[in-house]
């Protein structure tokens, strides 16, 4: 009899060891993740490359253009990296200039012709949105041109669009029914400060 | 019969103890918006005009007092005339008149020397009185004296206009008569001394001509003209028939040819007041609008062109709409304008940022091309009844390019003009791709008055007389465009 209890007793305490075996295997490999998952905390982004581009802003006083020194995104190519220094036109600009293009003016596209001309097609509002004068618009006018025909090699003239469709005027004094050439008369001729 | 002799003794008695008035010839106020008459009434043989009909050219307001006498106030300050005595006192300053103010139906007269004497010294524009021309001069206009003699020249005759001061002088020579146009609001013009067979008449007329008439018996014609410090001469020479002029020209000065205006000339201006309708251009400071600025400055230049030099004007827009620039283009073109002028206000965004500018046609290279082509590609077709005409092609939407170098000098004349008058850009004159322009057949500028952005500028443009100097000087630029021109345009 006493050697039933002992017999009985090695039996529950082998299967208790199996179970506990088997538990604890079963966890281990829920633990361990997959090689095709995702990593729980992913590496910081690797740093976006630039290129110092000169913008035409609007001078302090607001008589003239001054050109400005800025980083902007580089980007693969004449057309992109067109596009990214129009973009960066449109922000506002920092202090102390002022803007010559309306608040909310959005570039809808950028190609660049085999002849070197520039077109630059931005949204409605740089017409609604405009103050208006002559001075006020060569200043908008030649703000994009400039800058297109400073930072792009290759381009010599710039025909800006509105919504797409050729246009008279942005604001109703200068024409823009034909590509522009750059204009620096209406430039401050000083060294262009640099902006980070 | 016995109440008809007491009523006949009555009237008599009246009219001996009334002033005796009459009416002579209205006296002719020359400002600088132009030239209107002046009623006067003369009593007990001293000219009088009513004080009312003053206050249409100077602002003025009248109270009478209980002691019968009346105070006139004048931009805040006040003229006191008592009763039957004739002087006045000006801001406290005791002025004497030949005569007392009086009042007589209704309205109160005062003396002629009254406006001169008493008003010119409250007055913010100069007042002075020419009596002997009746002339009565308000603000800064040029009168300048004329005087005329007619005298032989060996067989021929010789007639010598002195201008004094020196203004400019413009000298059209016809069939039948000689005018001398004079750069003036109006002139001062005595009677003529000496007389010809050769000379119909010599007259002045308004606003500042001198019309030399010639006989039918009258040789050739030659006028020469030349400036002193004090005055600018013309003395034109008449030949008897079938002589040559005599070339001496009047001693002590000398000579120097006269500029000949033809009949192809500067006939028709073409003043483009920018905007109107829904296009209001810019908006000011305090809320003036720029279509509405223009219009009038428009306005305003059209009666002082076409009075001071007879020339015809035609406004693009002569009310509030808009018009395209292809319109206004083509009503200057269609109305063979010589010259053309945009007028408009500029907007910044910095309010600080004044000062007019003139813009004229920059040609790119397009514009370029086409103005070589222009000349290259003329053809030369036959016309009826022989001979044959140069015909120059040009594209019709630069059509400007024909016209970039006198355009170019049109815009330096106005920036010239507006020196000390009107506050301007560091850089006055600007060539640029202005729309408006481009298809424009004859000489042409915009002239952007100012910035209405400008708390400043708004006022000054608005106000009278900011928008006079800004006409002034638009007036001075064509009239000299007009002069310089070789055989005028």
């Amino acid at each position: 009899m006493k050697r039933t209890v002992l017999f009985g007793l090695a039996g529950f305490t082998a299967l208790a060891l199996l179970a506990w075996g088997v538990d604890f295997g079963l966890q281990y490999l829920a633990r361990t993740p997959s090689p095709d998952a995702p990593a729980a905390s992913p590496p910081p982004p690797a740093p976006t490359a630039h290129i110092t581009a000169t913008l035409f802003y609007g001078a302090r006083d607001g008589m003239l253009l001054q050109p400005v020194r800025v980083e902007v995104p580089l980007a693969e190519g004449a057309v992109a990296q067109g596009r990214q220094i129009v973009r960066a036109l449109l922000q506002p600009p920092p202090a102390p200039y002022v803007s010559v293009i309306p608040a909310g003016t959005t570039l809808k596209a950028f190609y660049v012709t085999s002849s070197g001309d520039a077109f630059v097609d931005l949204s409605a509002d740089i017409t609604a949105k405009h103050p208006g004068g002559t001075h006020a618009e060569l200043l908008t006018v030649y703000a994009i041109v400039n800058t297109i025909a400073t930072n792009l090699q290759g381009v010599q003239r710039v025909q800006l669009l509105v919504n797409g469709q050729e246009a008279d005027s942005v604001a109703g004094h200068v024409d823009v029914r034909r590509p522009l050439e750059r204009d620096m008369t209406l430039v401050r001729q000083e060294p262009p400060p640099a902006v980070q | 019969m016995r109440a008809l002799a007491v009523t006949t003794v009555l009237l008599a008695l009246l009219l001996t103890a009334l002033p005796l008035a009459q009416s002579p010839a209205p006296i002719s106020v020359v400002s600088a918006a132009g030239r209107r008459a002046l009623s006067t009434a003369l009593v007990n043989d001293q000219e009088y005009v009513a004080l009312d009909d003053v206050s249409a050219f100077i602002p003025l307001t009248l109270r009478e007092d209980r002691q019968g006498g009346v105070s006139i106030t004048v931009r805040g300050k006040t003229i006191v005339a008592p009763r039957d005595r004739a002087l006045v006192s000006v801001d406290g300053r005791v002025v004497a008149l030949p005569a007392p103010l009086i009042r007589m139906g209704g309205r109160w007269l005062a003396p002629v020397d009254f406006l001169p004497r008493a008003l010119g010294l409250v007055s913010e524009a100069r007042i002075e009185y020419r009596r002997g021309s009746r002339l009565l001069l308000i603000g800064a206009v040029r009168v300048p004296r004329v005087t005329t003699r007619v005298e032989p020249a060996g067989t021929g005759t010789r007639v010598t206009v002195e201008v004094a001061p020196p203004t400019g002088v413009m000298t059209v020579t016809d069939a039948d008569k000689v005018v001398v146009r004079l750069d003036a609001e109006a002139i001062d013009f005595a009677p003529v001394a000496g007389a010809s067979p050769a000379i119909t008449q010599i007259r002045g007329d308004a606003p500042a001509t001198v019309t030399v008439g010639l006989a039918p018996s009258a040789g050739d014609v030659r006028a020469s003209t030349s400036n002193t410090d004090t005055a600018a001469r013309v003395v034109i020479e008449i030949t008897a028939p079938s002589q040559a002029p005599d070339t001496s020209a009047a001693p002590g000065t000398p000579a120097a040819p006269v500029l000949v205006l033809p009949k192809g000339g500067l006939q028709t201006v073409v003043i483009d007041p920018g905007h109107g309708g829904d296009d209001t251009g810019v908006r000011g400071a305090g809320g003036t609008l720029e279509k509405q600025v223009t219009l009038e400055v428009a306005r305003r230049l059209k009666t002082v062109l076409e009075a001071r030099m007879g020339v015809r004007v035609v406004l693009t827009r002569d009310e509030d709409r808009a018009v395209p620039p292809d319109e206004r283009t083509a009503t200057a073109n269609n109305a063979k304008g010589d010259l053309f002028v945009s007028l408009h206000m500029s907007s910044s965004p910095s309010p600080a940022t004044t000062g007019g500018v003139v813009y004229f046609m920059r040609l790119d290279r397009e514009g370029e091309d086409t103005r070589r082509q222009a000349g290259a590609q003329a053809l030369a077709l036959p016309v009826l009844g022989g001979g044959s005409r140069v015909i120059e092609t040009i594209r019709w939407d630069l059509a400007q390019a024909r016209h970039v170098e006198d355009s170019g000098r049109l815009a330096n004349l106005l920036a010239s003009a507006l020196e000390g008058h009107v506050p301007t850009m560091p850089q006055p004159v600007q060539a640029a791709p202005l729309r408006v322009l481009a298809g424009l057949n004859m000489p042409a500028v915009l002239f952007e008055m100012g910035f209405l952005t400008n708390a400043d500028q708004e006022k000054r443009t608005t106000g009278d007389e900011g928008r006079t100097a800004l006409v002034q000087a638009i007036y001075d630029a064509v009239n000299r465009f007009a002069l310089a021109a070789p055989g005028g345009r």
